[in-house]
């Protein structure tokens, strides 16, 4: 299989004013990927099924990712001068990230037996921005996972053919997967309660009674 | 309709006469031909069909005769998971089913939700809708203990009265055969259980 850069420089050859970025992955699985911008990602996913040295026909998965705001810290080493001598300081910038939500596609070859190629697609933000461009059209086998993907995410993807909810009911209003979900309080009893569901129980757990007193009493006798 | 003394029973016996009462003969038929409903939701429904096929065998109890319909049914095994979802479509089986019916609650996910109690889209436990007669832990539960079940609601079925103020709840017209089906609610089901079947237990602080 041809590496990334060569993916990339074919697809920017081949689909005038794609912006295709890759993002890497330098875990022990070096799976990086290709982050390509909404408007030509119908094209290049085009492209990388019918190119013929490609050939990726067969989309093996689709998933989607939430990020929240992250602030992002930054140290680097700048020579002031301190005291009238030039030092190196370490300065710290924090940086901003707005949240967004992803969608990534696996796609694999069965015809040149190669692959995966993974790409991203990321939404302009969390909100009513939350949108994409659907590759259903390329890759009928999208179809499903694009709607489980809108169920519990909520992006929503520009020229799906039926974009509604897959797994939970339809008048349901929440998006389960993203980070900032919370399920609804219906906390009973739990035998054995910890982590997120000590700090629950705790919120429903009647007071201590006020005591009067006389515990103290039976303590000193002992 | 009165209880008949064992001793009075075991010395007619001895002399070739067998007395029964209405009540034995009417829960003595029931509890030996169980119609379960056909229906599974999960894991749990595989070891049900494996205590249904020839080698736990079932019908060794009268529970072979899995009913597709649910008028036809008289015992309802929920096996599995049940999501959020799918919790409408149960109750609504369970209305559908003619009197005496009973209901078995098949593994842990049945009972309280299992593993996946916390999550946002698991009931916790078919007993906040309906009434169940039987519970079995496990997960899933093996063939033996969904026969020890069917075989706890044998006795359950024999020991039912007919008369009397403790008779049977499908003979008393007070009690209810049929429960409010939940409907679909913006962030949960409404209601999220039924009241007058659940009440979450509650722990006193001292």
């Amino acid at each position: 299989m041809e590496s990334l850069e060569q993916i990339k420089a074919r697809a920017e050859a081949a689909v005038p004013g794609a912006k295709i970025d890759i993002v890497a992955n330098p875990g022990p699985s070096q799976q990086s990927s290709l982050l390509i911008d909404n408007e030509h990602a119908v094209a290049v996913a085009k492209l990388l099924r019918d190119d013929p040295a490609l050939r990726f026909d067969f989309c093996s998965n689709v998933t989607g990712v939430d990020w929240l705001d992250r602030t992002v810290k930054k140290t680097v080493k700048v020579k002031k001068v301190v005291d009238g001598v030039e030092k190196d300081v370490d300065e710290t910038t924090e940086e901003k990230l707005p949240g967004y939500l992803e969608a990534v596609y696996h796609f694999y070859s069965m015809t040149h037996k190669h692959g995966p190629v993974i790409i991203r697609m990321r939404t302009a933000d969390r909100a009513d921005g939350a949108r994409l461009s659907s590759l259903t059209p390329i890759y009928r086998s999208a179809e499903f996972q694009e709607r489980e993907i809108f169920d519990l995410y909520g992006v929503r993807f520009d020229g799906h053919p039926d974009l509604r909810r897959i797994l939970m009911w339809d008048e349901f209003v929440d998006y389960p997967m993203r980070k900032d979900y919370r399920e609804p309080d219906d906390y009973e009893y739990e035998p054995t309660p910890h982590d997120d569901v000590l700090e629950k129980a705790k919120q429903h757990y009647s007071p201590r009674p006020q005591l009067d007193g006389a515990e103290n009493i039976t303590a000193q006798q002992q | 309709m009165s209880e008949i003394d064992e001793g009075l029973r075991s010395e007619l016996q001895r002399q070739g006469i067998w007395v029964t009462s209405m009540q034995e003969l009417y829960n003595w038929g029931r509890k030996n031909s169980i119609w379960p409903l056909q229906f599974g939701l999960a894991c749990c429904a595989i070891e049900m069909i494996a205590t249904a096929a020839s080698r736990y065998d079932i019908a060794r109890f009268g529970g072979e005769v899995f009913r597709p319909s649910p008028r036809q049914a008289d015992l309802m095994i929920v096996a599995g998971t049940v999501t959020k979802k799918m919790a409408p479509q149960v109750v609504r089986l369970y209305n559908q089913m003619p009197d005496p019916k009973y209901v078995i609650s098949m593994g842990a996910c049945a009972i309280s939700g299992g593993p996946f109690k916390t999550g946002y889209n698991v009931l916790k436990g078919i007993d906040r809708y309906i009434p169940v007669d039987v519970y079995i832990p496990g997960c899933p539960p093996r063939p033996e203990a969904l026969l020890h079940a069917f075989m706890e609601l044998q006795r359950k079925i024999d020991s039912q009265k007919l008369t009397g103020s403790e008779k049977a709840t499908h003979l008393d017209s007070t009690q209810p055969s049929e429960f409010p089906v939940p409907s679909f609610g913006a962030h949960d089901l409404e209601p999220p259980a039924n009241p007058d079947v659940f009440q979450p237990p509650k722990i006193e602080r001292t």
